[in-house]
């Protein structure tokens, strides 16, 4: 494994694959000093284990002890009975096995499908342990953070990670947009995978800020400006903080379609027969005229006649006309769109940059699902069609394209998963190369089915039970981490499991925001670029 | 070169009696001593020791009215010193030869009149380096195991650079052996603790 061995800890006393290991610690090994979530090495007689920590427990030889205490006052006393009399136990779950053979060293570590005998060393892993486990940083992998009391780099497979559809969740002010930044850096600097950002809160696309607003830190534009377009729906909010976009994004009333209207059921406080007489109404005037016509409904008869027509009830047709009366008040809807944006971002997306979607003002959730909604739905319709022209004529798929989202239990929740665009690319996953990157602070909130589909979930502390299910469903070794997550720090600390790692991990996140660290993502400043730039002209010559 | 202090009156394979050749000073209660058979050197550790009358149909009287002091007695009485006899008796926990320390009972007994000699620093650290010997000092018939194991210990921890780690481990051992007999543990560690 490594030169330098790690500190010895104690001797495997029994468990079981299922259960853990129970690990006697030895005399000289500080109880205080085993802390949940910290990794060790077992050495087996043919491999070693790589294993966490889980619970640390206290033993006596005899009952005696626990009801006539002896006097530990006496410091030899006390001295001889630790680690002999009583006894430190730690349980360790082993996570991963790393043998000699050729399919770990091809592959790195394999899962564990046995267990270490009797009495098996145990130590501390050491830095080249963790790292032989969790990476090195390099073009497929990015680091993300640092294991807990330890300086060694955990690195997310990133190739992997864009293959499937990811969460980042987490309870307010956790850390989840500054990880998820973070993870978008990563897919861009990495250029794995094309992304679309749809950026509710103007967090991702030019700068975000710490929590309090004490800090600010460059988001993806600054940062690549050459690999990331700035979108916005609110051209004067980007001016007031002097974000430079590069398109101003419209919507016609004709590409607002009745499924999406469904989808807003809640926000725009649509009963159900409201939402089947758009159908209707779609049915009447046509998929591509019902709104504009629905706003052009003239004088009373005309309206009494149509409703008597269609057999739409007065207060379901009031109840509509007041929900569609809040979508007329969003600006960036106009009855027809000077240009098509669906087509110029996929212009963008195919020139592998990255589009973000700012929302400006619009922060309320109406005009976030609206126009995630009906731009996602024909972007993927447009990747579904080049996926399959692409596999019949036996050419190269589209670039993979990570789809961001933010409060995604509006898309995702159990009721509307099966109607929305998302809840299709969550369960159909990569077929078409087209995956998400779900936020939400509420995951039971989310479709089961789409969160079991999730491959790679980081979180954040939560402190609900029913979320902190929802998170670990499906996951090895769920009640293990249900202990590790709930001993999380409020702040930036997150539980790491999934598609992308070798195995489950705590983190604390890689920190950035210091012009050091920009660097390290490949960001140069001007000075550094005319520096570049002027020995690359003297090279030519 | 260790120090002739005796010879064997009396032997068995895991006990034997020596009588000291000099009256009312046996070795330490607890000390490590050594005699042999043939080329073995058999180890034992003293668990009594007792000063009687070479007579046993004779009784000593009082005679000390008169006297200043304890040693006036026998200053008076010269005799005395040839009418009494100390012994001590001693388990025998090893054996060896040379360097080669074993820790468990040797095949013969040593002879009747086999020299005791007591033992070196250097031996003792080296016999208790390992302290398996410990078990069978618990068990002495007699009953008084405990505090001959408390004695042996207190005795080698001086041969030892480090005299309270010494006893730290031989406590550990003892912990070990004593396991479900908390009240004995207790007792014993009472008494080897510096």
């Amino acid at each position: 494994m490594s030169e330098a061995l790690g500190r010895r800890l104690g001797i495997v006393v029994g468990g079981s694959l299922t259960g853990g290991l129970q690990v006697k610690l030895d005399s000289g090994t500080p109880i205080e000093e085993m802390a949940v979530g910290r990794y060790v090495v077992i050495e087996g007689q043919q491999s070693h284990f790589f294993g966490m920590i889980n619970d640390v427990k206290l033993g006596t030889i005899d009952q005696q002890f626990a009801i006539t205490p002896p006097d530990v006052s006496d410091s030899f006393i006390s001295e001889v009975i630790a680690g002999t009399s009583t006894y430190g136990v730690i349980d360790v779950v082993p996570m991963l096995c790393i043998s000699g053979d050729v399919k770990t060293i091809l592959e790195g570590p394999q899962p564990v499908k046995t267990i270490p005998a009797h009495f098996s060393e145990v130590r501390e892993a050491t830095e080249q342990d963790v790292e032989l486990v969790f990476g090195t940083e390099d073009e497929r992998h990015f680091h993300v953070g640092t294991p807990l009391d330890m300086e060694t780099k955990v690195c997310l497979n990133i190739d992997e990670f864009v293959k499937r559809s990811n969460g980042v969740f987490g309870k307010s002010g956790t850390g989840k947009t500054f990880f998820t930044r973070l993870l978008l850096i990563g897919m861009v600097q990495k250029g794995v995978a094309a992304n679309l950002i749809f950026d509710m809160h103007n967090e991702y696309g030019w700068e975000g800020t710490f929590e309090g607003g004490a800090r600010k830190v460059k988001a993806l534009k600054p940062l690549f400006s050459s690999k990331v377009a700035l979108f916005t729906l609110d051209e004067e909010s980007a001016r007031r903080r002097k974000a430079s976009t590069d398109y101003v994004v419209q919507i016609g009333y004709d590409e607002i379609q009745p499924e999406d209207i469904a989808l807003l059921q809640d926000t725009l406080n649509l009963t159900q027969p409201a939402v089947e007489a758009v159908y209707q109404l779609a049915r009447e005037f046509g998929y591509g005229r019902w709104l504009q016509s629905f706003f052009e409904l003239g004088s009373e008869d005309e309206t009494r006649e149509l409703l008597d027509r269609l057999r739409i009830h007065e207060s379901t047709y009031r109840n509509l006309h007041r929900g569609m009366e809040k979508l007329r008040r969003l600006s960036f809807l106009v009855p027809h769109a000077p240009d098509n944006s669906v087509k110029r971002i996929l212009e963008y997306l195919d020139r592998g940059m990255n589009v973000v979607l700012e929302f400006g003002r619009y922060t309320d959730v109406t005009a976030y699902v609206l126009v995630a909604n009906i731009l996602t739905r024909r972007i993927y319709d447009q990747y579904r069609d080049r996926t399959e022209a692409a596999l019949a004529e036996d050419k190269a798929r589209p670039r993979p394209l990570v789809i961001t989202i933010e409060e995604a239990h509006k898309f995702l929740s159990p009721s509307v998963a099966e109607q929305t665009i998302f809840g299709t690319i969550a369960r159909e996953m990569r077929k078409y190369n087209v995956t998400l990157l779900v936020i939400d602070q509420r995951p039971s909130g989310i479709d089961d089915e789409v969160m079991s589909q999730l491959g790679t979930k980081v979180t954040y502390l939560l402190d609900n039970e029913k979320d902190i299910d929802s998170v670990l469903m499906g996951a090895s070794g769920k009640s293990q981490l249900k202990t590790v997550l709930s001993k999380l720090e409020a702040k930036q600390q997150a539980l790491i499991f999934g598609h992308a790692l070798p195995m489950p991990v705590v983190i604390k996140t890689r920190d950035y925001g210091s012009a050091e660290s920009y660097k390290e993502f490949g960001f140069m400043d001007a000075a550094e670029l005319k520096r570049k730039s002027e020995k690359e002209i003297e090279g030519l010559f | 070169m260790s120090t002739r202090i005796g010879e064997v009156v009396e032997a068995s394979t895991s006990q034997f009696v020596a009588e000291s050749y000099e009256l009312h000073s046996p070795p330490p209660l607890g000390s490590l001593i050594k005699t042999s058979a043939g080329e073995v050197d058999i180890y034992g550790v003293v668990f009594n020791a007792s000063t009687e009358s070479t007579d046993p149909g004779r009784r000593p009287v009082a005679r000390g009215r008169d006297e200043a002091t304890e040693d006036d007695i026998y200053r008076q009485n010269p005799q005395l010193s040839r009418l009494f006899r100390t012994t001590f008796d001693a388990v025998v926990i090893g054996h060896g030869q040379g360097n080669d320390i074993r820790h468990y009972l040797p095949p013969v007994p040593p002879r009747v009149h086999s020299f005791v000699h007591s033992c070196e620093v250097e031996e003792i650290r080296r016999f208790t380096a390992s302290l398996y010997f410990l078990s069978t000092l618990l068990n002495i018939r007699d009953g008084s195991g405990d505090e001959i194991v408390a004695a042996c210990l207190r005795e080698a921890s001086r041969a030892h650079d480090d005299p309270r780690a010494f006893l730290v481990g031989a406590g550990k051992e003892l912990a070990l052996l004593l396991s479900g007999q908390f009240n004995r543990l207790n007792t014993i560690l009472r008494r080897i603790r510096l």
